[in-house]
């Protein structure tokens, strides 16, 4: 009995040390195995993003090649999408938590689990491999439109290679969490009696199951291109590079939704518990997370409007991308209802969520003037759109994914960081992002073309605040960092130190290896505040 | 005793699902290349009309026959170990992996035909082909070649499932094992079932 | 509970079922023979799908497993069709 209310944290079993836990099949493990990688590579990449917008304070070459530059912003992309931004919330809070907050001892399949995390590391030792190998790192994009990916001799193969693996890892992830919550519900535990961490967990799973294998398939034909010049997408050989646009954003668009509605998931736990009040609309919260991952399926077309898609295509996607708006917009106005007469609490969970509905908004505004096809034109590859996915992206997804670690920080940890030092962090974090990315909506408006490593002189001013702004966020985020870091001796935290209603504030901080003492029954609705 | 049976059967629900979702995630995967055979075909219809006559009806007729008879079979094994009646699964599984082998052997031969003629992707002779008929080589080979992967996958998952019904690690009470794998056997079978007519009879 | 899952298909069914798709692979391929040309891919089509629901239905039990499970496979070819369906459209119209 003692050994099942033994924190996660301290090694059950034989093995010692690292070997512990890269070995652990508990859920909780896996967590912080994916929050330590997961870590790691979001700071390689936004290393990356530094050294590019040092390289773009002034006009003309500064001390990279345009070739490194096309280079650097390829693999920002893929490492920042494939290895942070996809997995992140789901890996780390969704691994954690799920099973927690429907009352079960761990997910379906424990060893899939640690294998998928197997997965990612390969993934991401594979992207790291066709980084600095001999030949060159490269120099496609992220998007690895044909083509260009099918021809130039930068080391493009193990780049597809890595995003492959990654994408397996994402889907047996996403099945995972889906039989997880379809048949591991505690007893009690009804679909409209769970909280909207899972239910937007489990709309995110279906995308990665359903659209992934997409993605795996046209980067298997990129790479049979490359290799045995198959020609599907090669006009020399009567394949159509648009073609591989569709393919390829028919995955890509549903993944900004697996990126960004688990980070609405916890937006919608932490308003509750710093508002101390009932979340408003709880059904029209989960089911607008439905709604999201099914209508994002059928908008991919409004990446694509200047390719050379027909009119009617062109039309048809304009016209659904409006439409998906319709329940993003719903969150919103619920989030604000709820804050409205609650009693808030303005700790840093909370201040990264406010952040997160402003950077959100703006992002989510910005992008109908890329949804309407006539200013599209206009701003089709412009650092407009940089800006504009930043936002959404950065500010919503990033800034969720810190509210998370702030609001379930002492849950895992089982300590307290700095609150003020937290709040300090946050500022300067926030101040610095929009100086980083406001400036490039302006320049990106007035002709600034985007993935150009110069640039005429009229954008000087705008680069200038935006690499300044970076450099603030630099600051900001080492703050955060170190003061959660500074946290791990921070003091011991209690059971529930904001007050929240769900199951995971009902257990020890941290929490026992079994989760539960015995399995919760669970009568009434997840938010049940006075 | 009665929380245990419970447990069993959502254990064994659990694993169905999750074979299920796998399945899902196949269909999409093959889903993409139809997308592109699809696409590719509408530009150049009279082109794949034309490349198909190159392959062979009669061996992509008895690949589907096979292919369709090791699903009865595989199916069938299920009903065997339910009934309690090992020899006769073993056996029904045995028929549904000489299938698969027969199968392979055929794409093999089929293969080595057009390779010994010097048409495989890459080849200077596919270089110079109208481009329809590339683009249909192309898909061809890759469809064919993932698709005998999977049947390569399939073939394991059936040698291990015979070895654990021999073994009476997969019986009457604990067969999702079985289940699982017939299932995974099914896919195959359902993907070639589109494969043939959309490869081989649209001459 | 234990009893739906013990349902045992009879041996005659998947043999039933085996002769019916059967017939249908040299329906599909005495209309490719006799060549209906437009018709021809149309009819291919429908057989193949026949024979996929069958094969879905019967020999993975899916006609006899849960709700849930029926929704969850007509939902995922509803998508992949949709997908092909809106591909098209930019196709079709250029």
């Amino acid at each position: 009995m003692k050994h099942d209310s033994e924190s996660y944290l301290v090694n059950k079993g034989k093995r010692k040390g690292l070997l512990a836990w890269v070995t652990s099949t508990d859920h909780k493990r896996i967590a912080i195995l994916y929050l330590a990688s997961i870590g790691f590579f979001f700071l390689v990449g936004a290393l990356i993003g530094e050294i590019m917008r040092t390289e773009l304070f002034e006009p003309g070459q500064q001390f990279i090649s345009a070739q490194t530059y096309n280079a650097l912003f390829t693999v920002h992309g893929i490492i920042m999408v494939f290895l942070v931004v996809i997995p992140g919330l789901s890996a780390v809070f969704g691994n954690f938590f799920l099973p927690i907050m429907i009352g079960a001892k761990d997910v379906a399949f424990p060893r899939l689990n640690l294998f998928s995390w197997y997965l990612y590391v390969i993934g991401a030792c594979l992207a790291f491999y066709s980084l600095f190998s001999a030949a060159r790192p490269p120099d496609t994009g992220w998007t690895f439109y044909a083509p260009y990916s099918t021809q130039t001799g930068t080391n493009v193969i193990s780049a597809l290679t890595a995003a492959t693996v990654l994408g397996f890892a994402s889907i047996l992830t996403g099945l995972n969490f889906i039989v997880t919550v379809h048949r591991m519900r505690a007893p009690g535990m009804s679909w409209f009696r769970m909280p909207l961490f899972p239910w937007s967990v489990y709309a995110t799973a279906w995308i990665q199951v359903l659209a992934t294998p997409i993605i795996g398939i046209t980067l298997l034909m990129l790479i049979a291109e490359r290799m045995f010049k198959i020609g599907f997408f090669d006009p020399a050989l009567g394949g159509d590079p648009v073609l591989y646009q569709h393919l390829f954003w028919t995955y890509s668009h549903p993944a900004v939704y697996v990126m960004i509605l688990p980070a609405m998931g916890v937006i919608t736990e932490i308003i509750p518990t710093f508002c101390q009040k009932r979340i408003f609309g709880y059904k029209a919260i989960a089911l607008s997370s439905l709604a999201i991952a099914f209508v994002g399926y059928f908008v991919w077309g409004h990446h694509m409007f200047t390719s050379g898609m027909s009119n009617t295509a062109q039309w048809f996607f304009s016209f659904l991308t409006f439409i998906v708006a319709v329940p993003s917009a719903i969150k919103v106005f619920n989030w604000i209802a709820t804050m409205y007469k609650g009693s808030i609490d303005l700790k840093p969970p909370f201040l990264y969520a406010l952040a997160f509905i402003f950077l959100f908004m703006i992002g989510g505004l910005t992008g109908l003037s890329l949804g309407a096809i006539a200013t599209n034109v206009y701003l089709h590859d412009t650092s407009f759109v940089v800006a504009h996915f930043h936002y959404i992206i950065f500010g919503g997804m990033g800034f969720a994914f810190f509210a998370a670690i702030h609001y379930w920080y002492p849950k895992m940890f089982g300590r307290m960081y700095n609150i003020k030092i937290a709040n300090l962090g946050w500022l300067i974090i926030f101040i610095g992002f929009n100086f980083l990315f406001f400036p490039q909506f302006v320049i990106g408006m007035m002709g600034m073309p985007r993935r150009y490593f110069d640039y005429l002189p009229q954008f000087t001013f705008g680069h200038q605040i935006s690499t300044i702004g970076g450099y603030i966020l630099a600051v900001g985020l080492f703050i955060m960092i170190y003061n959660l870091f500074k946290g791990r001796k921070g003091p011991i935290a209690e059971a529930n130190p904001w007050g929240g209603k769900t199951l995971e504030w009902q257990i020890s901080s941290p929490p026992p290896h079994e989760n539960f003492d015995e399995v919760p029954v669970i009568t009434g609705e997840p938010y049940n505040y006075e | 005793m009665i929380m245990n049976r419970a447990e069993e059967h959502n254990n064994k629900e659990i694993a169905k699902l999750g074979m299920w979702i796998f399945i899902f995630t196949e269909i999409i995967l093959f889903g993409g290349l139809f997308i592109v055979y699809s696409i590719t075909r509408s530009k150049y219809s009279n082109e794949f009309h034309g490349a198909a006559a190159h392959l062979n009806v009669i061996i992509g007729a008895i690949n589907t026959v096979i292919l369709l008879i090791s699903s009865t079979t595989v199916a069938m094994s299920i009903t065997a170990v339910q009934t309690k009646n090992k020899k006769l699964a073993l056996r029904l599984l045995m028929v549904t992996i000489v299938c698969a082998l027969v199968f392979l052997a055929n794409k093999y031969f089929e293969w080595s035909g057009k390779f010994h003629h010097g048409l495989y992707p890459g080849s200077d002779l596919m270089m110079e082909l109208n481009r329809g008929y590339l683009l249909f080589f192309s898909l061809y080979f890759f469809m064919t070649g993932l698709h005998a992967l999977h049947i390569i996958v399939g073939l394991t998952i059936l040698l291990i499932v015979y070895y654990k019904i021999d073994k009476g690690i997969i019986n009457h009470e604990k067969y999702v094992l079985l289940e699982n794998g017939a299932l995974y056997w099914h896919l195959v079978d359902l993907i070639w079932i589109f494969l043939f007519p959309l490869l081989y009879l649209i001459t | 509970m234990e009893e739906e899952h013990q349902h045992i298909v009879p041996y005659e069914t998947y043999l039933k079922i085996l002769a019916i798709l059967l017939l249908m692979t040299c329906i599909t391929i005495t209309v490719t023979v006799i060549d209906l040309s437009a018709w021809t891919v149309l009819i291919a089509l429908i057989i193949a799908c026949i024979k996929g629901f069958l094969v879905m239905s019967i020999f993975m039990h899916l006609k006899f497993e849960s709700l849930l499970l029926k929704i969850l496979a007509i939902g995922v070819v509803l998508l992949f069709a949709i997908i092909l369906a809106i591909t098209f459209i930019d196709y079709l119209n250029r």
